[in-house]
């Protein structure tokens, strides 16, 4: 049979269809990206797109479901705070049609912010969470995962961490079985929540758990594996590789695809089977303190603790005290945290930025986060999606109350985060009279998560031409009486259009746009820049654009052709006009 | 399992691991093997320190290893071969890349390269150290310097026999750098020692 080496996320599409989802929609965010840049390619049999933000995500993947066909919504981790709101009334209400949502995890935050466990939304919530081990278990428990969600009337957590949705191993295909729409019949009871209703489901749903936790005693999800009967593992999840491959040859294992509700009685079965029991889960004691708490003797994070990703290696180490011995090399490596690119549009804001020590500047999630690092250091904060516009708006509030007035206070976000939650913030800022200047850096593109279409873009996640919004028509439509638009990359417009921001007699936001470099539908100017080093003096002014490309030797700047795309941002800095640029 | 084997493939965001990666996975597939990868995405890709492991075998668990596990570690630039050097067993083999990138610590004046990486490297490994950017410039393109290590790569851990790495290859690059890439993988298998 055809095996094929499929990331877990692209196996979780696949799955997708197989099980004949209908309606598919998310917010790109890593490590759960690339499930959703996998359906166009199914587009004759689902329809798929790419959301404003994770809540609109799960509303309409939960209206789809409501309407009775299998749908799907996908998000990282801290998608699912953003949209936590419908998805804990979903729970109460039921499905129609089978309805996933995929939370991708992101333990030791190789691209995220915190290392939060959302195993723990799916008891807070009360959804179903279905856990994969590999590629190939995506692909099967997505399609066992509609199944429990119709059969049990609830919704399904999908839970990946990032080494189970870009790890890449081999899959087996099966073939799309359609599923017929439940034809659409209105249910108030059901699906309007009203004190009342939520009254008469919640005890539906204490009903439809309990059923559900005796039904993973029995699923095929949830894998007993004995061996000999000194040790017994429970785990699930990329933990259970890890643990196949840390604990001897003959240890026995419980491994647990449905972990929530977890299936008490398999485990204490199990556990009876065995001398020793440990729990092995990375991040937080979620199933080690359920298993406790139901009386059952065990041992797991005293041991493995609840800090980053744990690998084969870590479990040796810390359950057995396999240590190994590095050899001392004498050298250690300088530490090469990301940058941005040579060319990106943001380095010439946030340049401007650095310039002045009496700006305060909240920042946002996406590539301009790197303006916080130096030698730019162009951030004061940086906290969620959509937080830079609004914490801004509460660092002034709080300037003014304290009776601050050296302080001038920029919220600045790209445009993808503008239309995810930013506009909110924008009318905050309007609305309540803020002290604050909003920057939207427009680069048409959501460029971290590595270029998704967003509702600025102008193409839709299927390749469609799309309406581009325009954020100066949305931010003159607030009351923004004064939208100034600059070329970030000219440094003398970026810095009057500050200047003159600041100076406004009416309300004024700033849009910094130029397209990121990387956009490949846009045919950019490239070209190179060179130093002439007879007029280079050292003074080391051209790295404090923080370019990658730009480096000083022998006390002269140098510029890496390999890199440099021709900017100029260096060479505008320069103070003997070194730096030229060459046609290419 | 233990006749399992781990490689891992680091450099630094855009120097083509990936394809590497590719070209060796493909090959170990046709091959039969189990096979396993993990690579990481998102904000590490923007000029950071990246890798990319693959573990093959009759059956693999983990996708990921830990410290003093891989076989072998293809550095594409000098100073990630220090950086990963923990994770190679004690008789791991190490192809190193001589070629410095400056990180942005480094190019902001923040920080020295640091002196010696190759040197500390053969101290302790056996190592086969190529100018893989060079070779690569010299057979037309700094493209298939992914190539030029991967060839040197089958030569260290003696895969040769493993499949016909030539028609993987072409399968696998896009048609039109085809015979580059041949060339390219030739080069680097010459340019080091057995």
């Amino acid at each position: 049979m055809d095996r094929h080496l499929l990331s877990g996320n692209e196996a979780i599409a696949r799955g997708a269809y197989e099980a004949g989802v209908k309606v598919c929609s998310a917010y790109p965010g890593t490590p759960s990206t690339e499930i959703f840049e996998s359906l166009p390619q199914y587009r004759a049999d689902l329809y798929c797109e790419w959301a404003p933000n994770e809540k609109v995500a799960t509303e309409v993947a939960y209206g789809a479901s409501i309407a009775g066909v299998r749908s799907l919504c996908a998000m990282k981790h801290v998608g699912v705070n953003v949209a936590a709101d419908p998805i804990f009334t979903a729970a109460y209400n039921g499905v129609g049609g089978g309805f996933v949502i995929v939370s991708a995890d992101d333990p030791s935050m190789h691209s995220s912010q915190n290392e939060q466990d959302n195993r723990y939304y799916a008891r807070a919530a009360k959804l179903a969470m279905v856990e994969p081990s590999d590629s190939q278990e995506c692909l099967d428990f997505m399609k066992a995962a509609y199944e429990i969600s119709e059969k049990f009337d609830v919704p399904v957590l999908f839970r990946t961490t990032t080494r189970v949705a870009h790890s890449k191993s081999l899959v087996t295909f099966g073939e799309r079985v359609e599923h017929p729409a439940v034809p659409y019949v209105r249910n108030t009871r059901k699906n309007i929540s009203t004190p009342a209703n939520a009254m008469a489901n919640h005890p539906k749903v204490e009903r439809n758990l309990a059923a559900l936790e005796e039904y993973a005693c029995t699923s095929p999800l949830n894998r007993v594996e004995l061996n000999d009967t000194k040790i017994g593992v429970v785990t699930a999840s990329i933990a259970y590789q890890y643990a196949r491959d840390a604990f001897p040859e003959g240890t026995s294992f419980l491994k647990l695809g449905i972990t929530h509700p977890l299936p008490m009685s398999l485990i204490r079965d199990f556990a009876a089977k065995v001398d020793k029991l440990y729990v092995i889960e990375e991040l937080e004691d979620y199933m080690e303190s359920q298993i406790r708490a139901a009386g059952i003797e065990c041992v797991g994070k005293e041991l493995t603790g609840k800090l980053y990703e744990l690998n084969p290696q870590l479990i040796r180490e810390r359950v057995f005290g396999e240590k190994p011995a590095p050899a001392d090399l004498g050298v250690s490596a300088v530490s090469r945290p990301p940058a941005l690119c040579p060319g990106c549009p943001h380095r010439g804001f946030f340049y401007t930025m650095s310039r002045h020590k009496d700006f305060v500047v909240a920042g946002d999630i996406g590539c301009y986060t790197l303006g916080g690092s130096a030698p730019l250091s162009a951030l004061d904060s940086c906290v969620c999606m959509g937080g830079g516009f609004t914490v801004a708006m509460g660092m002034a509030k709080a300037f003014e109350m304290s009776g601050v007035t050296d302080k001038k206070v920029f919220g600045v976000m790209g445009d993808s985060t503008f239309f995810h939650s930013g506009m909110t913030g924008a009318a905050e800022i309007i609305y309540n009279k803020g002290n604050v200047i909003p920057v939207v850096l427009d680069n048409s593109i959501t460029g971290m998560t590595g270029h998704q279409d967003n509702p600025g873009s102008g193409f839709t996640l299927q390749g469609d031409i799309a309406e581009s919004l325009k954020i100066e028509d949305i931010l003159r439509s607030y009351g923004y009486q004064n939208v100034i638009i600059v070329d970030p990359q000219d440094l003398k417009a970026m810095e009057q259009a500050v200047e003159d921001a600041l100076a406004s007699a009416v309300p004024a936001a700033i849009i910094a746009r130029r397209p990121c470099l990387l956009i490949k539908r846009i045919k950019h100017d490239i070209g190179k820049c060179t130093v002439d080093t007879d007029k280079c003096i050292g003074c080391k002014r051209c790295l404090g654009v923080g370019c990658p490309a730009v480096l000083v030797e022998n006390k002269k700047a140098r510029i890496d052709r390999d890199q440099c795309v021709g900017c100029t941002v260096c060479a505008q800095v320069c103070p003997m006009g070194a730096i030229t640029r060459e046609e290419k | 399992m233990t006749n399992n084997k781990s490689a891992l493939l680091v450099g630094v965001g855009g120097q083509g691991a990936i394809l590497t990666a590719k070209v060796l996975v493909n090959g170990l597939m046709r091959a039969g093997y189990d096979v396993k990868m993990s690579e990481v995405h998102g904000m590490s890709q923007r000029g950071g320190s990246v890798s990319t492991q693959v573990h093959w075998g009759e059956k693999v668990n983990s996708p990921v290893i830990g410290k003093g596990a891989a076989d072998i570690v293809v550095a594409f630039e000098k100073m990630e071969a220090v950086r990963y050097a923990d994770y190679l067993k004690p008789d791991g083999v190490a192809v190193i890349n001589d070629y410095e990138m400056a990180s942005s610590s480094i190019a902001a004046g923040l920080a020295q390269y640091p002196a010696g990486c190759l040197e500390a490297m053969e101290k302790h490994f056996r190592c086969h150290v190529l100018k893989a950017e060079e070779i690569a410039h010299s057979l037309g393109s700094a493209k298939c310097m992914n190539i030029v290590l991967f060839g040197s790569m089958v030569k260290a851990l003696h895969m040769e026999d493993v499949v016909d790495w030539e028609s993987v290859i072409a399968d696998t690059v896009p048609p039109k750098f085809r015979d580059l890439n041949l060339r390219a993988y030739r080069a680097g298998y010459d340019a080091v020692e057995g």
